[in-house]
């Protein structure tokens, strides 16, 4: 067991600076307002640094610095910008603890999951787009015997990026990543809550990459990201968060006439069928395991299996040993290695949770456990924290609609296969879905039958770069985590050539 | 009105007196508002307030009241039907929310409440250190008569 200082603490391994400004051409360049903001760590509710509230000016100098930048890093070749991405992944593996309790201080999220997750994969993310750019080809159709359609990819030059706040260091890297290997410069707001992280890792990273190539404002949606994501001169806007920003920027982008790639969120399926329960063996211990994965992160992913399905012949008894499972779910100290859960991210956040509490019992839903907040004593009161939670009811309920983003997981029974589904799909929503069934060829079925980008088949939770991530249905337009992210980042040129030495005949 | 809900004169939102003290300064700063009701990652579940028509709303949207500020105690009905308590400052906020959203959240009452907290999304209120939130109750038996009728 290690626990960790909190940064600004004797020993810490972290320290974040008493005030951030906005990191614009490789460098911090202070708001032109002169307006900060307060930035509370959600494990302890104290404020621990103040960052530059942006506006439209600041943007505007952000973009300013990445269209000067723009043209060269077009240029470089892949090779060159191949290198940079693996340094990059370098400097952020030598100091990966360091980061990890960063991430965990801003974030409020358990550092055994920092230092095992989030670091590690967006490391890997990196390496990933350094090694899928080198390996990228443009293609060649032959029209003809004297007629050759050759495709090249190009950049789009200057793009935005509106990052959440449940992974901030991971969600940036996702986004960054394919938008530097396809050689575009970056204009990126971070989320309010989790402004910092990202500068922590830019002021680490400053020497690797040609000022102006990334630069990071800060401030709220209304005052900096609206003017980010309605600018004329971006090429594109990537956002992950919900649904009503999603349709705004969308908006946005229709007047300028820009695609957009949105992760806009789930309510996703965690499907128990009976053959589970066979034994009670290894594979019945990672199941259940799978069950309690609502409760990674404190619940705040887009993809948590926060609706559980099982099947009616197991369903008392699994569901008694997952109640065992998620009780011994062990919560406290966020920078404690011992920790499974931590802090929601905000006051807010938490306020809805709570929210969802009270409309999920009004509804007649059943409380297995938790259901409170979680009172902690210490350094720790006044954090942000919530009890796991397990509720019991009906797919038509509101909790099992809506993404509470907290360590909530409703659940209910079905009876066949053809239930199973007809409830999965039964959302909005489709991100991400688990199954869980010894049978291969039920898993295949199932798999083949949701209507979700993402099925974890006998998994759950994992994001190998590699493996392609985004929704069906009202889960947002694009995939992220795989090389097909670098066409969302890409121009096709297309030279149409003709070798032949007549005339087309026309006139 | 092809946006109304059935039963749109019934209050099917509400809003708490300091989302009522809220929005009024919100006006002040940002001219007539709206609500939208968001789903999804993140912030999502949560109303978000944009200046009036700064969200473009269509047939994939349900309109589900209005929401009278500063005509009387803001706690209670305050749906379409109150859009007369024009002058003495008051005015109205229309509220609406995504149609197939609807169909999962018709059958609870909405009631606009302000938390201290930061959202993210573009919601004019995060920059004063607060954030709108939707309280939920189901309708009784009575109301329902209402909405269905």
């Amino acid at each position: 067991m290690t626990v960790y200082a909190a940064p600004g603490t004797e020993g810490a391994i972290a320290s974040y600076r008493p005030r951030y400004d906005h990191w614009i051409g490789g460098e911090y360049v202070a708001p032109a307002n002169g307006q900060y903001f307060e930035n509370p760590s959600p494990v302890n509710g104290r404020t621990f640094t103040e960052v530059a509230r942006g506006d439209a000016d600041d943007i505007n100098r952000a973009l300013d610095a990445a269209h000067g930048a723009a043209p060269a890093w077009g240029r470089t070749s892949v090779t060159e910008r191949a290198i940079i991405l693996n340094k990059i992944a370098d400097r952020m593996e030598e100091h990966l603890e360091e980061l990890a309790v960063a991430e965990t201080w801003e974030n409020g999220k358990p550092v055994r999951e920092t230092l095992n997750a989030d670091l590690p994969l967006a490391i890997d993310h990196f390496r990933y787009f350094a090694g899928a750019i080198r390996a990228q080809e443009g293609s060649i159709s032959e029209i003809d015997g004297e007629t050759i359609a050759y495709h090249f990819h190009e950049p789009l030059g200057v793009v935005g990026q509106i990052i959440p706040w449940n992974f901030p260091i991971l969600m940036a890297v996702w986004k960054l990543a394919p938008a530097l290997a396809a050689g575009n410069a970056v204009v990126l707001k971070p989320a309010e809550q989790t402004p910092t992280s990202i500068l922590y890792l830019m002021e680490l990273i400053a020497d690797l990459l040609p000022p102006g190539v990334v630069n990071v404002v800060n401030g709220f949606g209304a005052e900096a990201g609206k003017p980010l994501a309605s600018s004329s001169r971006i090429r594109k806007i990537a956002f992950t968060g919900e649904t009503t920003t999603g349709r705004l920027i969308m908006q946005y982008a229709s007047q300028n006439i820009i695609p957009v790639t949105l992760e806009l969120g789930g309510k996703s399926p965690n499907i128990f069928f009976s053959d589970v329960a066979a034994a009670n063996d290894e594979f019945y211990d990672k199941a259940l395991e799978g069950f309690t994965m609502f409760a990674l992160n404190q619940g705040e992913v887009c993809t948590c299996p926060s609706r559980a399905l099982i099947q009616s012949d197991i369903y008392a008894s699994f569901l008694a040993d997952a109640v065992a499972r998620t009780e011994a779910v062990k919560q406290g100290n966020p920078l404690d290695t011992d920790t499974m859960i931590g802090a929601q991210a905000s006051n807010d956040q938490l306020e809805k949770i709570l929210s969802y509490f009270d409309i999920g019992k009004a509804e007649g839903a059943k409380v297995l456990t938790g259901g409170f907040r979680a009172e902690m004593e210490g350094d720790l009161a006044g954090g942000y924290y919530v009890t796991p939670t397990i509720f019991e009811g009906k797919n038509s309920m509101r909790i099992f609609q809506e993404e509470i983003f907290g360590p909530v997981v409703a659940v209910t029974e079905f009876g066949d296969f053809d239930d199973a589904i007809k409830v999965a799909n039964d959302t909005l929503y489709g991100l991400g879905a688990g199954v869980w069934t010894r049978s291969g060829a039920d898993a295949y079925r199932a798999g083949r039958a949701i209507e979700a980008g993402r099925v974890w088949t006998n998994c759950y939770h994992a994001y190998p770069a590699a493996a392609a991530f985004g929704g069906y249905k009202g889960s947002g337009v694009g995939r992220e985590n795989h090389k097909m992210m670098l066409d969302h980042y890409q121009q096709t040129k297309n030279l149409l050539v003709s070798y032949a030495p007549t005339k087309q005949g026309f006139f | 009105m092809g946006h109304d809900v059935p039963g749109a004169g019934v209050a099917r939102v509400a809003l708490t007196d300091d989302a009522a003290a809220l929005l009024v300064r919100l006006r002040d700063k940002h001219g007539e508002l709206m609500f939208h009701q968001s789903g999804g990652c993140c912030d999502g579940s949560s109303p978000m307030c944009y200046p009036d028509g700064d969200f473009i709303t269509g047939d994939a949207d349900v309109h589900l009241g209005d929401l009278a500020v500063g005509a009387g105690p803001a706690g209670e009905g305050s749906a379409g039907e109150d859009s007369a308590a024009a002058g003495r400052g008051s005015f109205t906020v229309p509220v609406w929310m995504s149609r197939n959203q609807f169909e999962y959240w018709k059958h609870t009452h909405l009631t606009i409440d302000v938390v201290p907290g930061r959202g993210a999304g573009f919601s004019v209120e995060a920059p004063e250190g607060v954030r709108f939130l939707i309280r939920s109750r189901l309708f009784t038996d009575e109301e329902w008569e209402r909405l269905e009728a």
